[in-house]
């Protein structure tokens, strides 16, 4: 039986000047990167593919196939690039990690760019998060110096370069292709695919795009085996993942578990939810997957559990809502959230993202009509499946589940006039027995 | 006006990269860095040595929010008021600070020390409310405790992100961002201590993932 938490990539967390190479060494870290160089990149790849690793990203591809995907006939070369411009409404998992232990990303982007084939990579982080870009640029820089990294690399014959590039602020440039755009210079708008990436990525080179958690989670299959992770979790969805509690519960925070492990399990360990409060909404993966509510609180968080729930895993970003929040305020954030982050590249998403924020807001002030509920649902099945990317399809998530769920309170802010709600009260300031 | 070491650097930045267009994101914040925002003749250098028309590098300029056409103040101080944060106290931290300061959003006090902003979520939704100065992690925030930081900055006092080193100018951390270190990697701790819950509940257990 596996134990309720499994702290593998943050178990170094709590360690003296985790980020430096000195103390990520002290504890076996490179161990990893000296097996691998000792196998074939192809034994790599099916490290990887028999561990069931599934993208830690939001989308959940099994990372061993893609790494599969890249043609190696291709005579052009091979790019890896790190996804970490977490910018996903709840998602906080991988900017603790760069920032306390950059050497585990480092490491694993070495072992994948070796599995791959790859002479070049590429860290892509969002630029918002100066310190994390600090301890990334100085992980490199050791890593350099230590000769984990660069020409020949402990005598395998291997080279591989790495750079680390800030982004600049574009929520859109999560999203794979944009970011590949992004990464050479240009405004972050996604790709038609075909072609994927694998094919014609960065520079129309193959190019393995993956997320941070993925990557880093590479050394431990490499080092321990992939029985070993596949050991943990559920069926089909193995091992073990950061989950990020945010909102109204008493201890939020980064909490590393095997893939399957309850949101009630969770609230459990993280304190109950705050004083006297009960739980409301809650996304499992980010504001892009739909709402669920305290029904769900035994679903399985695991690929197929959430999905079955009708949401999806996502991220992980567990963002817990109390009874003191209006989910008409929450739901318009989130749109004006997507409006603003729409790129524009495709009329869906540009002209409905405005549109929805348009019918929310009117709702959100006590005006409009009861029909304007449908007319939301009208507008989001015009976005959904019809938008250029997921960013159209993640901004209709948080309307359609929160109508299904609290219509009623919709049509409370009609008969109202108004917000029935006290914003104050859902602060986390607020004065103990302030009430809606 | 763009000087000889910021245009050899703009070069350098170019440099790391297969196709040196791919350097124009870093080469941006640079110019921000030695410019205070973006600039005409920022833009021009950069089509210059990218050899791409400075339409194309405006179009890139406009796109990103972190990149400003109006002159940034010492500290840009951002208020996440995405969902989570905004209901956990951040709209009410946005709002306090905008009366405190005289300023709306986007904009920068007379004695050109402090620019506002709200921003997007930026990945610490476990510290709600969340700002941050200068793109450094202000972690808990209260209305109260984001005055005092504000007035604190004004005054020219000393203050150090709840996560990392004391707090820079703007336009040191856009060298940074630039790919140019500023040697306060070693600062601050390894992490907050909401990154650290399940970590010492797994300890106070003797949780651990299963031998190899």
């Amino acid at each position: 039986m596996t134990d309720v938490l499994t702290p593998v990539l943050t178990d170094n967390w709590d360690a003296d000047r985790s980020w430096t190479l000195a103390s990520y060494e002290s504890r076996g870290g490179y161990g990893a990167l000296k097996t691998a160089l000792g196998k074939t990149p192809d034994d790599i790849i099916t490290a990887v593919k028999d561990s069931g690793l599934r993208g830690r990203g939001g989308a959940g591809f099994p990372t061993g196939m893609k790494w599969s995907f890249i043609p190696q006939d291709n005579p052009n070369p091979k790019y890896l690039v790190v996804n970490a411009d977490e910018s996903e409404p709840g998602t906080c998992k991988d900017i603790p990690l760069m920032m306390a232990s950059p050497h585990t990303l480092v490491e694993g982007v070495i072992i994948s760019s070796y599995a791959i084939r790859a002479n070049k990579a590429f860290i892509y982080v969002r630029g918002e998060v100066l310190h994390v870009i600090r301890r990334l640029q100085r992980a490199v820089q050791e890593a350099y110096l230590a000769g984990h990294l660069g020409q020949n690399i402990h005598g395998s014959g291997y080279d591989l370069d790495l750079v680390v590039h800030a982004g600049a602020g574009a929520y859109i440039c999560g999203e794979e292709t944009a970011l590949l755009d992004s990464l050479e210079g240009r405004r972050g708008q996604p790709r038609l695919r075909p072609p994927f990436p694998a094919v014609a990525g960065l520079y129309a080179s193959p190019t393995v795009i993956n997320n941070v958690e993925s990557i880093a989670s590479v050394p431990s299959i490499i080092g321990n085996g992939a029985q070993w992770f596949s050991s943990m979790g559920t069926e089909k969805s193995k091992g073990f993942g950061i989950f990020s509690l945010s909102g109204h519960v008493a201890k939020p925070g980064q909490y590393e578990a095997p893939l399957g492990i309850t949101l009630r399990k969770l609230i459990e360990l993280a304190g109950g939810m705050r004083n006297g409060h009960q739980l409301k909404f809650w996304t499992p993966g980010g504001s892009s997957t739909p709402l669920l509510t305290a029904e769900h609180l035994d679903v399985p968080l695991d690929f197929e559990g959430v999905g079955e729930a009708g949401s999806m895993l996502g991220t992980r970003a567990l963002q817990l809502f109390d009874e003191t929040t209006c989910v008409v305020r929450a739901v318009l954030r989130w749109t004006e959230f997507y409006k603003h982050e729409s790129c524009g590249k495709c009329t869906p998403c540009r002209e409905g993202t405005w549109w929805l924020t348009q019918t929310l807001a009117r709702l959100e002030k006590g005006q409009g009509s009861a029909e304007d509920l449908d007319l939301l649902l009208d507008q989001c099945d015009n976005i959904l499946g019809r938008s250029f990317c997921a960013l159209g399809d993640g901004a209709t998530s948080p309307i359609t589940s929160s109508i299904q769920y609290f219509r009623e309170e919709y049509l409370a802010h009609l008969e109202q006039g108004g917000c029935p709600f006290d914003p104050a009260a859902s602060a986390v300031f607020a004065r103990e027995g302030a009430n809606a | 006006m763009i000087d000889e070491k910021t245009r050899s650097e703009l070069a350098e930045i170019a440099a790391r990269y297969p196709h040196k267009r791919s350097g124009l994101l870093p080469m941006l914040h640079l110019v921000q860095s030695a410019e205070g925002r973006i600039t005409a003749d920022g833009i021009r250098v950069c089509a210059e040595i990218l050899e791409i028309s400075e339409a194309e590098v405006s179009g890139v300029a406009t796109f990103y929010t972190m990149y400003k056409r109006r002159a940034v103040g010492d500290y840009h101080v951002g208020v996440c008021t995405n969902t989570l944060c905004a209901v956990m106290g951040g709209d009410l931290i946005f709002q306090r600070l905008k009366d405190h300061l005289d300023v709306g959003n986007d904009e920068t006090t007379e004695d050109g020390k402090i620019t506002l902003e709200h921003v997007e979520c930026n990945a610490a939704c476990d510290y709600a409310p969340v700002m941050m100065v200068n793109w450094e992690f202000m972690d808990n925030q209260t209305p109260e405790s984001a005055v005092e930081l504000v007035d604190d900055l004004r005054a020219g006092k000393e203050r150090h992100s709840t996560r990392g080193p004391k707090l820079v100018t703007w336009r040191e951390a856009e060298r940074v961002l630039a790919g140019f270190p500023d040697d306060l990697a070693d600062e601050g701790p390894s992490a907050g201590p909401a990154s650290l819950v399940g970590l010492a509940i797994a300890r106070e257990n003797d949780w651990k993932a299963p031998e190899a």
